[in-house]
């Protein structure tokens, strides 16, 4: 009788090159249960509904594909007319030098490294902990991957007002680069704090960001990812809001091979608000493009709002996706949940998958999704051209105005300038 | 400025001829009105003029200044100063009135060869005409035409006109959907635009918006072709008796 091979482990391969990293007993138990759910779960396979339209095999492969390393040349750095407090990780790596000292009126913060070194942290309590909860009912073994075995990050503890936005700035300078970053913030009871991200990261890049908004209190998330070609990434945010807290998070996204931005929201306090908005722009002619945000609201109590607004601008073959879910448990009357899911498709190559999801248990809400998909509106285009705006120039307009209800999610107009401006910059280089 | 010579366009999508040799002239500084029954052809006439989509042109041509027309893209033809102003004005949800216009302005200014006009120059200028139309500061902020009343959206056609300055103006319908004091408003606000360097070819059902904007000359169109052309007092005569004794006359 033949001896066949034993079947190979394709879990075991992954996690071949990942070493925990050291740490105090309790980051320690929060890893090794991580490892747990990981083992149990194993990576996502072509077979899984979850990822039916993204496929994880670049990230599931122990090592990752090269990417070339963007080079923005002499264009002014994202947020550059911010004051802001600038946090600086290069390949994944915590950069004290670039960065600003840790240190600002309104919070606590440091690298996950150190207060992971230490044996009593607040952290305890909270890191691994959002992302164990979103755990079910879908699993995210790139979540559990990453708190088993991210070493770096920045836990964050707001206690008032944070007196400017703190900036995550990720830079890429190795082109085979496999990061990994764990981000925890906790905003005590009617704190607030705005919280910025750019830059490439690392050529794979899997990044966790925990948030516990307190009662009362308010977050602001806005982040760009680009404009890196070959980027292959995975991020998750997982946030939990108590009574009338307020989550608000902003992605903008140009460029790259595969990202996949997971957001798990859950309001568990009564009257809380969260809005998650996507704005993704893909032009695969020169390099494939595949985004995908998937996202997961669940109302656990009363009176609460939330809005998930995603718009994606694809061309040349590129890809867009969205799984998008509200699920209102039973007892969170009066809910207000809406979710919108729509893509600019500017040729026939262009693609666009969508799954809105609703699961209601509560008898007095109101909830409702839309997802659409189509070209330019014809009207429009010739009323611009019959004015004399070149079909090109006209087209870009169109697109931005496309997504100026995304952008309408940023509360700070400077910021949301900024954004503006990325977006319009983008489109010029294109048009040339 | 506008020659059209023996015009015949039908849809592109389907056999059906609608323009069926149509001849027209309208020399510099002159008003000429087109009227006509429902399904005569008018609206197809300003969008062939103004390069729609969806159109075939299958014998004749138009000139504008010598320059073929129907050779040029739209844009081409709005720097060459063809405007439409339209039946039915698009609204364009997430485009800002002023971003629009500014963006027209200079794309065409730039087909031109001309510089382009500053951010404080554009704003004084737009800010003058707007003045005059009654458009107030909101409506030059808002999206392009959306949440416009029917008088909004008409007024704001003739703002497009009175800032990209074009050679040759082609209103279509203008005063549909426009009660008597807005008529006034619009009618003024081209009356303002008359002068020697320019033509007007005004598309219209009825004879009262001709009370306001005094044609030079008056063509009746029917099934795709000028029927009868006269003076003012043509209009008038279709008041009166409508368009069935004209085109009687004709067969």
């Amino acid at each position: 009788m033949a001896v066949t091979n034993p079947k190979p482990d394709p879990l075991a391969a992954r996690l071949a090159g990942l070493a925990m990293p050291d740490g105090g007993a309790w980051v320690q138990d929060a890893r090794k249960g991580a490892l747990d759910r990981l083992t149990v779960q194993g990576l996502p396979g072509r077979r899984d509904e979850y990822w039916q339209f993204t496929r994880p095999d670049s990230l599931n492969a122990p090592d990752p594909d090269a990417a070339g390393v963007f080079d923005a040349g002499g264009e002014a750095p994202v947020y550059g007319e911010i004051d802001r407090l600038k946090v600086v990780f290069v390949d994944g790596i915590f950069s004290a030098e670039e960065s600003d000292p840790l240190a600002l009126a309104g919070i606590e913060i440091e690298r996950l490294a150190q207060a992971a070194a230490s044996d009593i942290h607040w952290a305890q309590g909270f890191y691994g902990v959002l992302e164990e909860r979103g755990q079910t009912p879908v699993a995210r073994p790139f979540a559990a991957l990453n708190t088993a075995f991210a070493g770096d990050g920045v836990v964050i503890r707001v206690t008032g007002k944070a007196a400017k936005p703190v900036n995550l700035i990720y830079r890429h300078e190795n082109e085979t680069s496999d990061a990994l970053l764990h981000h925890v913030v906790k905003l005590e009871p009617g704190a607030d704090l705005t919280l910025l991200e750019n830059g490439p990261a690392a050529a794979r890049f899997n990044k966790v960001m925990e948030v516990e908004v307190g009662d009362g209190a308010a977050f602001h998330h806005v982040r760009t990812q680009g404009r890196d070609h070959e980027r292959q990434a995975v991020t998750h945010v997982f946030a939990r809001l108590g009574a009338k807290a307020v989550f608000k998070s902003f992605t903008l996204t140009v460029n790259g091979l595969l990202t996949r931005n997971e957001c798990v929201v859950e309001l568990t306090g009564d009257d809380a608000v969260a809005h998650i908005a996507g704005a993704a722009m893909g032009d695969a002619s020169a390099c494939a493009f595949h985004h995908d945000d998937t996202v997961f609201v669940t109302h656990d109590a009363e009176r609460c709002e939330s809005r998930q607004v995603f718009k994606k601008v694809l061309r040349n073959g590129a890809v867009g996706t969205f799984q998008g879910k509200i699920l209102v448990k039973q007892g969170a009357q009066k809910t207000d949940g809406y979710q919108k899911s729509q893509a600019l498709l500017l040729d026939e190559d262009a693609t666009f998958l969508a799954k809105p999801e609703l699961e209601i248990y509560a008898d007095d809400v109101i909830c409702s999704h839309g997802s659409t998909s189509g070209a330019i509106d014809e009207e429009a285009m010739f009323y611009l051209r019959s004015r004399g705006v070149p079909e090109v120039l006209a087209t870009d307009l169109l697109v931005l105005a496309f997504l100026a209800d995304t952008i309408a999610e940023i509360e700070a107009p400077d910021i949301a300038d900024d954004i503006t401006s990325r977006l319009d910059a983008w489109l010029q280089r294109r048009r040339g | 400025m506008l020659k059209i010579n023996n015009l015949h366009v039908k849809l592109e999508e389907e056999e059906k001829q609608i323009l069926k040799g149509v001849d027209l002239e309208v020399p510099a500084g002159a008003v000429h009105a087109i009227m006509g029954p429902n399904g005569s052809g008018k609206s197809t006439l300003s969008y062939v003029l103004s390069g729609r989509d969806g159109y075939e042109v299958t014998e004749g041509g138009a000139t504008l200044d010598g320059e073929d027309l129907l050779e040029m893209e739209p844009e081409e033809r709005a720097a060459a100063g063809v405007f439409l102003a339209f039946q039915y004005p698009v609204e364009i949800p997430g485009v800002g009135n002023m971003t629009f216009l500014r963006t027209a302005l200079n794309a065409q200014r730039k087909a031109r060869g001309q510089e382009e006009l500053s951010a404080a120059d554009f704003l004084k200028l737009i800010r003058e005409k707007a003045k005059a139309l009654k458009i107030d500061a909101d409506m030059l902020k808002r999206p392009v035409n959306v949440g416009f009343s029917g008088g909004e959206k008409k007024r704001n056609e003739i703002l497009q006109m009175a800032m990209l300055e074009p050679k040759m103006c082609i209103l279509d319908e203008t005063d549909s959907g426009l009660d008597v004091d807005a008529m006034k408003l619009v009618s003024e606000g081209v009356n303002a635009l008359r002068d020697e360097g320019r033509a007007f070819l005004v598309i219209t059902h009825y004879q009262r918006l001709l009370d306001h904007i005094k044609p030079d000359v008056v063509h009746i169109m029917a099934d795709g072709r000028i029927v009868k052309s006269g003076g003012p007092e043509l209009a008038l005569e279709v008041e009166h008796n409508g368009y069935a004794d004209i085109l009687a006359e004709q067969v």
